[in-house]
């Protein structure tokens, strides 16, 4: 410590001393226990680039997402330049789900994490436009109540909102799912839901457990771009305009941050593949289909 | 003759069509070999060769997401964000348009001043502080307003023409409550960071000192009051541009009658950042301005409730 000027000297003395102190009482005390083993906790899990004990990351992206509902939308448009649209809706073609003609079973069609309800409304609308299918039920579930209040609220002014019934709204955590019996399920999508759960395999392993056999799995997830270049403006453009969105757009920077460290921290393709056929599911080859270079990815499992 | 045209026009067809049929199987065996080589099996096993297709231990740190393309800076002090350049630039932009379009909310007036509150400026302000001695002080202890430091019942117990009074009745006449103001992210320096949150929270003194209300052009009025005696960049930006946004009649009180002051007071006054306020809180607020060199504006509700008056009278004739 150089004596240059002497007020200024103390003052920075003091200053950083109380600064170091609170700084390491502070932030790098946990990005020093970034390796859950040597700490001795098993029992941490991260929460995008910080560690978090397990039981407190449910509530950690609990809060995150309550405060996001209300925008939830306006910012999906904004982050993504609007082609989340057309990712969900090259989805919904895909999985081309909906009760055949002369087929005498209604389906029935599970959207977990799906909140504010633009997957479960759009399965309801390609099943009927292009089957004409009016039967088949869907079920909304999302752990989170106050996204799925918004989903609630969005539903009574469409016009799946006739009094039949075909539409319920859970609230339910993804991986244990209590309310929904085994072999139940036709179809269960999760669209940008999986990667908040705490243990994406227990979340995986039920979705297994309430589909019926012959029932399919579609994920639709950010994944990782694997072309270096195009990887390089992907993660500059996520890190910093993203989270200034957050910032500007809906008075919240921590939560897209979170957003984007998470979707840096989730498996890659394969490495899900493996997990999804860990699961007990069949994955016919590839077992999945990058969009957009590898920014949003679709998984397709199929319980035999 | 005939014959041996015949014969060169066949050889340089024979020859056209040899080098295109060369250059066909060239291509269909460079193309078949390498899609064997490099077929989409093929490139996945190379990579899980160099070990970038699994993670072994979800907990271990990946080392692609341990060396991300993007890394931030340390940070400085607890809650502190350290931005790029390009990121400051673009806060400046985005929050300037918001700010512009939506000045009530806070989000783009807390981001604009940050963002705009460049070094140099906060550099001068923070000399400025250790010039004077209780400057000085507040640097040293680095006080911060919260509930304890701004006991509302004590002030409410102070004798009427004090500072901590005139504080406590101006939070009631406005309806406001003194809330903690948004912690300091996005200046890198530690201590210039500090600077900048004590300019944050003594905000509202200046309102109080001043009695401007909290409507725009009060808030308007207060922040060429600022600008003049303490130069952030936000308040200037504020008192050039936001007036475009009211009615012309509150446009032509503010230019006539609290620019004015505004200009006069904030220039005239000492400077407001070396006010210790917490510990001031007793003293006679007219031998405070007095000593400060503060002018008392005009009470801008007076003014409005008038002009209203005024005006409702006159339609009331015609």
């Amino acid at each position: 410590m150089s004596l240059r000027s002497g007020p200024r000297t103390l003052a920075r003395a003091n200053g950083s001393i109380f600064g170091t102190i609170r700084r390491i009482s502070g932030i790098n005390a946990v990005r020093t226990y970034a390796n859950g083993t040597s700490n001795g906790k098993e029992d941490t899990t991260h929460f995008g680039y910080k560690t978090v004990k397990k039981e407190d990351k449910e509530k950690l992206v609990g809060d995150v997402f309550s405060s996001v509902a209300s925008s939830y939308d306006v910012m999906n448009d904004a982050m993504s330049l609007g082609i989340h649209r057309l990712w969900k809706s090259h989805f919904i073609n895909r999985l081309d789900a909906g009760m055949r003609p002369g087929s005498n079973r209604a389906l029935d069609f599970l959207d977990v994490a799906g909140g504010t309800g633009d997957i479960a409304f759009g399965l309801l609308e390609h099943a009927q436009k292009k089957y004409n299918d009016t039967s088949s039920t869907m079920t909304v579930a999302d752990i989170n109540p106050d996204m799925l209040r918004e989903g609630e609220k969005r539903y009574l002014n469409t016009k799946w909102n006739d009094g039949s019934d075909r539409v319920k709204f859970l609230v339910q955590n993804g991986e244990i799912m209590d309310q929904i019996e085994d072999n139940s399920k036709d179809v269960y999508t999760i669209a940008f839901g999986i990667r908040n759960f705490t243990n994406i395999q227990a979340g995986l392993n039920t979705a297994y457990r309430v589909l019926r056999p012959g029932g399919i799995f579609a994920c639709l997830e950010f994944s990782q771009v694997e072309n270096p270049a195009l990887d390089y403006i992907y993660q500059a453009y996520s890190f910093s305009l993203l989270p200034l969105m957050g910032q500007l757009i809906a008075d919240d920077r921590e939560s897209y941050q979170y957003l984007v460290e998470s979707i840096r921290k989730f498996p890659k393709q394969e490495e899900f593949k493996g997990m999804i056929e860990k699961a007990g599911f069949y994955v016919p080859e590839k077992g999945y289909e990058n969009l957009t270079f590898g920014v949003a990815s679709i998984h397709i499992g199929v319980k035999l | 003759m005939l014959a041996s045209s015949r014969v060169v026009a066949s050889t340089k067809l024979w020859t056209g069509l040899a080098l295109q049929k060369r250059q066909f199987v060239l291509t269909a065996a460079t193309t078949a070999v390498g899609a064997l080589l490099f077929s989409e099996n093929n490139r996945l096993a190379n990579q899980m060769e160099r070990g970038q297709l699994h993670r072994k231990d979800a907990r271990e740190s990946n080392s692609e997401a341990s060396q991300p393309f993007f890394k931030r800076k340390e940070p400085n002090y607890p809650g502190h964000i350290p931005l790029y350049n390009f990121e400051k630039l673009l806060m400046v932009l985005g929050s300037s348009i918001g700010a512009y379009t939506h000045p009530e909310k806070n989000q783009f007036i807390v981001a604009l001043g940050e963002s705009t509150a460049i070094a140099p400026v906060l550099r001068r302000l923070q000399h400025q502080m250790l010039s004077d001695p209780v400057g000085r002080q507040i640097l040293h202890e680095r006080p911060r307003m919260t509930s304890t430091s701004l006991n509302l019942d004590y002030l409410k117990s102070l004798p009427e023409n004090t500072i901590g009074r005139t504080y406590i009745n101006w939070l009631e006449k406005e309806g406001v409550s003194p809330d903690t103001r948004v912690a300091v992210k996005y200046i890198d320096d530690e201590e210039l960071a500090y600077v900048y949150q004590r300019y944050r929270e003594c905000h509202d003194f200046y309102h109080a000192i001043t009695g401007l209300p909290i409507i725009i052009e009060g808030e308007i009025a207060v922040k060429v009051f600022e600008y003049m005696n303490i130069g952030i960049p936000m308040s200037g930006l504020g008192a050039l541009f936001a007036p475009f946004h009211i009615k012309p009649s509150q446009r032509e009180r503010l230019y006539s009658i609290y620019y004015p002051w505004a200009f006069k007071s904030g220039l005239n006054s000492k400077p407001l950042i070396n006010v210790y306020w917490e510990n001031i809180l007793e003293e006679d607020i007219n031998e405070f301005r007095e000593k400060m060199g503060i002018e008392q504006p005009p009470d801008l509700r007076a003014l409005r409730k008038e002009y209203f008056a005024k005006l409702k009278a006159a339609k009331k004739i015609v």
